[in-house]
Order: structure tokens, then sequence, then C-alpha cells
């Protein structure tokens, strides 16, 4: 089992990995990283993010450290570019990144260490979604982010503060988690009035398809902040 | 005695002996063959996947549908020879998600992977029954898996009208029109349609009058120095063939005015110019940055952000007037811009300039021998696939076709040192940096960000050998572009105000406004004539807006009538509902549906000092602006009438269609 994981991990690594040279070595150390901008992105799987992921090290004061080594790194085949450096004068460190194949939750890490060699990290947590969710996104920019998403674009203003009951964000678990599939799909298809909520959500039943409907449940569960745990089977497998 | 001596004596000494010792190897020889068999590595992992599921509460279930043994999926209509699930055997099982590979589940797709196979999709070497042989490529198989990161290609093999669900897919066939790729490299789909570009390169004819030569070096030499938004490539010329490309393109520039450009007072209000440029809504093609750095604008028209350091005042006042005079097929429609206006859009646009961009670029005269080596480098880098140049004939076939190039023989391919020996990754690489194939290499270099190449890889990797062999039924093609063109003076109207660069009619046209293929049924021609000279704002919440062309009177109605008797659907008559036939209890009871059961003015606001949702139309006019059996019809299926609609596909029933159009045909409020 474990040989056949690290087998497609080989794979993976070698299929996509460049040969990259050993770079310079850390002039400075820090004793703590924070994540400064990348984390909480969304993409398809396999697809880049938007973003790049900026980490800074800094001292024990809390200044920014320059010329420390950062090493991002994750599990599975996600490309990072570059994968490891040293920290500019703003005691920052900059990468872009193409998520993995597999769908799910993904945990990119970034690693400094201290003189002693003593290691600090900082988790990005990103989405990577699968065709469905990815279908029910598209379908979620066009019919459903101008009221569930409050953040207005040059391209896209909201309409979220205009309605009197206001719309769940998509990612707001806390709200949708307890929702069963069920109730998400009989919402999205006959509308607010019909589950003994807010009118000003209309029924699109008939606007969009049920696998278009399902699409959208996907990526709800898929985005949801806290994590949607679905009700798992039984497994005593360590 | 020798060693041989006593191996022989002691296996061979009698005829029993060597008859039993053949007999042992024999059987030795017999058991290699299940011994083998014991170590396949699918065994392996069909053994582990038993142990996975042995502990799970489903596990009984699972064991259940699990076959051993090594899996076959055969499609012979689609060239499919697939093992991959003879270790891959959970991709049916839904409850295993969550698991390690290779056991997990497919994820949902609209598709049965029993009816499609994995290679289709995933590539690979369907029949391997090896992890290696299956994913990589080795001397042998050439065919490896395909990254996920471009697996939508696989889906535009059938898919060829852009598909929702696949947005890199459909980002990179949108990027190879637009961004020049198809002028110079043909790319057809498999029944042989040709894949048209979207952009409109500028012709260079009369290149003279419109800019200065100093201008043209510099943004041959780097395009988006200029303008951030350019999708002219960069040439990476040498000082010395910027200079000389400039000479031959002045060179060769003919007058395109009979006379002098008439004159212009430019006014030096740039605030008026910015208002005539605000309330034209020029912003809805070209984009300009702001104060804040931020782009502004769309991307129909080129970037303004340094226009003023770019053309000629003279040349800037003949476009204004009629663009058409200086390029007969520009999307930039003909305004009717009073000499007022057009001094000050100039006065506006000359102050966009940048006195950095040109500063040191410093051009002696150029001699023959430059302007022809200039002629020379127009023909080698086939600036002519774009532009119009005189002189210069269109190279056809300037570059490789890329139809098949998705399954392009790693045989045929010439890899630069530090490439993966991958497809994906040649082309990759070759739109990244063209150079680090050679230098000679004729390919110019495209400023893309690592999204905008996976899509423009993904878009090229669709176009594969497999598409064309499988059966025609499963593609779903593209439409086939409409060459609709009304006539008449109508007609020449509409190609003047250039309608079709924003609005869809009868299948031609862009997608930045509503589609007008009904409008005459759907719209009251009073109102019709009014906005075609005073264009308002229906839809509050959009950036982009219909512009005012300064229509005569005679112009706008000709124009209506047209729209009104052309543009009608077959769906139901608009003669059909008189508006003014409505009872008065019928509007009160639309109202309450209104606010009440359909929450209209979640999106549309028909009462300004109430209402606040601006999604949809603005609807205080509704009784003036629309048709009433229109109304009616939207709201029984918006869809219907108008695919694509935001607009919910409510299927009212007719009583509550009745009472909601009754009450919207009341509203003729404000004079807005």
């Amino acid at each position: 089992m474990k040989r056949a994981v690290v087998a497609l991990m080989l794979l993976a690594a070698a299929g996509c990995h460049r040969v990259s040279s050993p770079g310079p070595a850390a002039t400075a150390y820090g004793v703590a990283i924070v994540s400064v901008s990348g984390d909480k992105q969304v993409a398809g799987a396999g697809a880049a993010l938007d973003q790049p992921l900026v980490a800074q090290v800094n001292d024990a004061q809390g200044s920014p450290v320059a010329g420390a080594m950062v090493r991002f790194s994750a599990a599975g085949d996600v490309r990072f570019d570059p994968p490891s450096g040293l920290t500019g004068s703003d005691g920052q460190f900059t990468s872009k990144v193409h998520l993995g194949g597999m769908a799910g939750r993904v945990s990119l890490i970034a690693i400094t260490q201290d003189k002693s060699g003593k290691a600090y990290q900082v988790e990005f947590p990103e989405i990577a979604l699968d065709y469905q969710q990815m279908l029910g996104r598209e379908l979620s920019e066009q019919y459903c982010s101008r009221c569930h998403n409050p953040e207005s674009t040059a391209e896209r203003v909201s309409n979220h503060d205009n309605l009197a009951a206001p719309p769940h964000l998509f990612s707001d678990g806390a709200a949708l988690n307890s929702m069963t599939k069920a109730n998400l799909v009989a919402v999205i298809s006959h509308g607010g009035s019909a589950v003994g909520k807010s009118a000003e959500m209309p029924p699109y039943g008939l606007t969009l398809s049920a696998a278009d409907i399902e699409a959208l449940a996907a990526y709800i569960r898929a985005v949801a902040d806290p994590p949607y745990r679905p009700q798992g089977v039984f497994n005593a497998n360590p | 005695m020798s060693l041989f001596e006593k191996i022989r004596q002691l296996l061979f000494r009698d005829s029993m002996r060597a008859f039993g010792t053949f007999s042992v190897a024999l059987l030795l020889l017999l058991a290699v063959v299940p011994a083998k068999d014991h170590f396949r590595q699918w065994l392996g992992y069909q053994n582990d996947y038993q142990r996975l599921i042995r502990n799970r509460s489903d596990g009984v279930s699972l064991a259940r549908r699990f076959q051993g043994g090594v899996q076959q999926t055969w499609l012979p209509d689609l060239n499919v020879v697939d093992r991959c699930t003879t270790c891959h055997v959970g991709l049916k099982e839904a409850s295993l998600v969550g698991v390690a590979q290779p056991f997990r589940p497919h994820p949902p797709i609209p598709h049965a992977l029993s009816e499609f196979g994995c290679v289709m999709c995933h590539r690979g070497q369907g029949f391997a029954t090896t992890v290696d042989d299956a994913h990589n490529s080795t001397l042998a198989w050439e065919q490896p898996i395909l990254p996920a990161r471009y697996v939508e290609s696989s889906c535009g093999q059938c898919h060829e009208k852009p598909l929702t669900g696949t947005p890199q897919l459909n980002t990179g066939r949108d990027m190879l029109a637009r961004y020049g790729c198809v002028h110079c490299h043909k790319i057809a789909s498999p029944e042989g349609q040709v894949m048209t570009a979207t952009d409109t390169p500028p012709p260079l004819r009369h290149v003279a009058a419109k800019t200065s030569r100093e201008w043209i070096y510099a943004w041959i030499k780097n395009p988006q120095a200029y303008a951030a938004t350019a999708t002219m490539p960069n040439f990476q010329l040498s000082d010395d063939d910027a200079r000389d490309l400039s000479a031959f393109l002045i060179n060769q520039s003919t007058p395109y005015l009979e006379g002098p450009a008439k004159a212009v007072a430019v006014s030096s209000d740039v605030q008026a110019g910015s208002s005539v440029y605000g309330e034209s809504f020029c912003a809805s093609c070209h984009a300009m940055q702001n104060a804040a750095g931020l782009m502004v604008g769309g991307n129909v028209g080129p970037e303004l952000t340094r226009v003023g350091s770019k053309v000629k005042p003279e040349w800037l006042g003949e476009w204004l007037r009629n663009p058409k005079t200086y390029d007969p097929e520009t999307a930039m429609p003909h305004y009717r811009f009073d000499e007022k206006e057009i001094g000050m859009v100039m006065g506006f646009l000359g102050s966009k300039a940048d006195s950095d961009f040109m500063a040191n670029v410093k051009l002696e005269p150029a001699t023959p021998a430059q302007i022809a080596h200039g002629k020379t480098l127009v023909n080698e880098r086939g600036c002519a696939s774009c532009h119009e140049i005189n002189g210069i004939a269109h190279p056809d076939n300037f570059a490789p076709e890329l139809s098949g190039v998705g399954s392009l023989a790693l045989a045929k391919i010439l890899f630069a040192p530090g490439i993966p020996h991958t497809v994906p990754d040649y082309i990759a690489a070759k739109i990244r940096n063209p150079h680090s194939f050679g230098s000679a290499l004729k390919m110019p270099q495209f400023t893309l960000t690592d999204g905008q190449i996976d899509s423009l890889v993904t878009a090229l990797l669709a176009q594969t050998a497999r598409a064309k062999s499988l059966p025609a039924t499963m593609r779903i093609q593209a439409p086939s572009p409409s060459t609709y063109q009304p006539a008449g003076k109508a007609g020449r109207l509409i190609a003047d105000m250039r309608c079709f660069s924003c609005h869809m009619i009868n299948g031609r046209g862009g997608s930045m406004a509503p589609d007008l293929t009904w409008e005459g049924s759907s719209v009251q021609r009073g109102w019709l004539v009014n906005f075609l000279k005073h264009p308002n704002t229906l839809r509050p919440a959009l950036i982009r807006r219909m512009p005012k062309f300064n229509m005569t009177d005679d112009d706008a109605s000709t124009l209506a009538d047209y729209i009104m008797t052309a543009y009608q659907t077959p769906a139901f008559d608009s003669d059909s509902m008189d508006a003014s036939k409505f009872a008065a209890a019928d509007a009160a009871h639309g109202k309450d549906l209104y606010y009440g059961k359909y929450a209209c003015n979640s999106c549309h606001i028909l009462d300004p000092a109430k209402d606040k949702g601006y999604l949809g139309p603005t609807l205080t006019q509704a009784g003036t602006r629309l048709n009433a059996a229109w109304v009616f019809h939207w709201l029984q299926n918006a869809q219907k009438l108008r695919p694509g609609a935001l607009e919910i596909n409510w299927n009212m029933g007719d009583d509550d269609a009745r009472a909601i159009t009754a009450f919207l045909m009341q509203q003729k409020g404000g004079a807005k």
C-alpha cells in the first residue's frame, strides 16, 4: 500500500518537476514564519492559483528577516515555482503554484529553519475543485454570486446589500453545512419561499438543469469554511 | 576428480538419475509461470484493495462488486482498450472518496466511465498492466498520462462548442482567436472548420498619417511598454532591425485623404473632454489606466493610456469624425460628433501622453538600403499575416498548421535542452519562450501569465488524431459563423454604427450587449426612437453601456421602423395583448405578486424611492418601453425568447403572468 503511494508520488514528481539546482545557502535565520497572502484560494485540480504564495520570515522581535531560506512543500504533485529560495529585503519569499491533480482540501506548507536547524512552518490552506465543482463555480459566477457574494468588482456589482434577507456566502459553512444536500437542492430548485425562507431567493429548477443544480450543491460543499464533513462510512483501518 | 565430473556423477550417473534430474528441472521451469503471475504488480494492488475494504462497514458490498484479475474496457468504435480498472478498482465506488490512490473513486462527470474508457480523457497506455508502462512514456510507448491541469483539453476533442465547466479550454480557444495565433497558424476542427481570428490588427497602408516613425520604432521594440494590455507580441528586434522596419513602414505608407485633414480647434479643457469620453461610453471598448493604476474599460479597441504619444492630432480628428475613412473594416462606430465634441475628445486624449515612452528614440533619416532591409524583415517576420501593408502579399500558411498538434509524434519534435519529452511540455515551452528553440525561430515572444499559457496548451492539446478518428455523431460542433447582413438604408446605418461590435443579431455579432434578434417584439416604437437618440441606462449595475451616436431624427426613425418590422419573434403576435384593456383589479393583484410571491424587487427597480435591487433592467417605465405580450411570455419562459437570459424561468401560470403584466404596463413613471 505504502509502496504504491510512494511509487505514484515519484511518478508524478518525475512527470512534472523540473530539475532545480540547489539554491544559495541561507545568509540569515528567523524564528517565525507567517503567511502574507495567497492562502484560501480556490482553483481547479491541477490548475495554477491566481495569486502567488507570499511567506514572511520574522525574527524574535517580529521584524522581517532578509536572506532566510524558505522551502515550500505539499503532498501530491503540487508544483511550486520556485520551490525554495531566500527571502528578499522585505523578509518575504514568493512562489507561484500549480495545484496537484487530486481535488479536495490542499495544505501547502512553507518552512524555514533557525540557526540550530529547528524548523518553523506556516500552512496555506487551498481548495482544488473537481469537474463537477468547477461546473458549479462557473454557474455560481453566472447566476448566484451577484447576490451571494457581497464583494463588488469592476465587472460585477454586487446586489447582496440590496436584499432584505442577506443571502449566505457559499463559503458560509457554519450556516450551510447543517443543511442536507436534498435541502440545498430544494432551495435552489424551488426557491426560498418553498422552504419557508425569503422569496427573494428565486426558483432555479427550470432555468438550470438537475445536473447543474447538483453541481452547485457540490461546489457549495467544496468551498465550505469550516469544511463540510460528510456522514462517512465507518472505517476501522488505521 | 574434477568438479564437473563430480556433478556429472551426482546428477547423471545412470539413466534413472538423469531422468529424475530432468524431471526436477522441468518442474522448476513450469513453476516459473505461476510464480511470475503471483508477483504481478496489479495483483499486489488488488490484494491491497481487499485489505482496505475488509474493515469498512460497507466492506461486504464493496467486496461483492470487486472482480479480480485483469479488467478491460473495450470500445471498438472509440479505439479504446483500457485495463486501468485492473488497479483502479474503486473508480465507481463513491464511498471510497478520500482513500489513497489507486483506489479513489472517479470524481463525478457527465459521462459513464464504461462508455468512454480512461485514455480518451487521461491519455496514457490503456492496455498496459504495470504502473510505469501505463503512466509514463517509455521507449516503446510514447503516450504518458496527461497532467491534470490540461485535462479539459480532452473534453475539447468532441465539444467544439464552448462548454460550461471547462473554463480553461474556453479561455484557450478564445485566446487562439484573439491573440493573433490563427493569423499565422491554421487550426481546423476535425470537420475542417477553420478557426477565425477575433482581433482586428490595424491596416498599415496609411500608417504615416496616423503616427510617427519614432513611435513605430518604440512600439515594435516592445509593444507592452506602450500598453500593458497590447496583444501584439514582441519580435525581439535589434535596434538596427527596428530602425529599418520603421523606415520601410513609413516609406510604403500612402495618403488616405484626398486633400489635407480638416483643421479642428482642440479644446484645452481636458475635464470637458473627459466628460464627452465618459458620456460616449468609450470605456465600453477602450481600456485606460486610471490615477490609481487600475485598468478600466473593455478590450474591443486598443488601450488608450498613452494614446497622446501615439497618434497625430490631424489623424485623430479625422478618425473621430468617421473612423471608416481610415480603416473601412474597423470595429469602431461612426459617432457623428460635432466639431466641438471632436475638439474636446482630442484635447482629452492628447493629454494621455507619456513623454518617457519615446524619449530615447533618435532616428536619422532612412537610407534606401535601410528601407530595402526593412522590407526584407517584413517578409521574414510575416508582418503581413496580420497587417495590410502596401506591396506585401498576405502570406499563406506562414507558420506550421496546428490542427493535429495535440497528438504530435514525439519522434517529430526537436526538443530544446531541459524540456521534458512530452507533447504538453513541448507546446508550453514553445509558447513560453520560443527563442529557447533557437534564435532564428520566427515565432515572436508573447507576454502571458502561467494561467494563460496553461489555457493555450489546453486548447491546442484538444487538436488530436483521436478527435479526428471518433464517430462524427459524438462531436458537438460550434455553430458556423453567421454572415447575416441587413440590407437597405437601415442596413447601412447598422453597419455605420457597428451595431454588430456589441450586439448579436441573427447569430452574428458580439456578446457585450443584449441580443437584438427579436427586439421588435420586445419594445414599443416610441421608446425605441427616443432610446436611440438618447440612450439611458437600463441596467444600473452595468459598466459597459450603449453609447450616444448623435443620430438624426430621420436615422433614428429609419432604424426603429426596421427593428420593429424585421426583428419579430415567431413565438407570439406582438399585437395580441392590448395594454389598455387590463382590469384595474388585475394590476392590483399583479402588484402583490410582484412584491410578494415573486419578489421581483430583488433584482428590478420599479419605484426608485423604495426598491433597491439592480441586477435586471429598471422597470420604472416598463409601460412605455415594453410590449405587453412580450412581458407576458417573458414571465412564462424567458429562455424560450432569449436563450441564456439571466431572468428566472418562472413557468408562471396565465393568471399570474397576466396580473404582473397588467401591473407593469401601468408603469409609465419618470422622465427617464
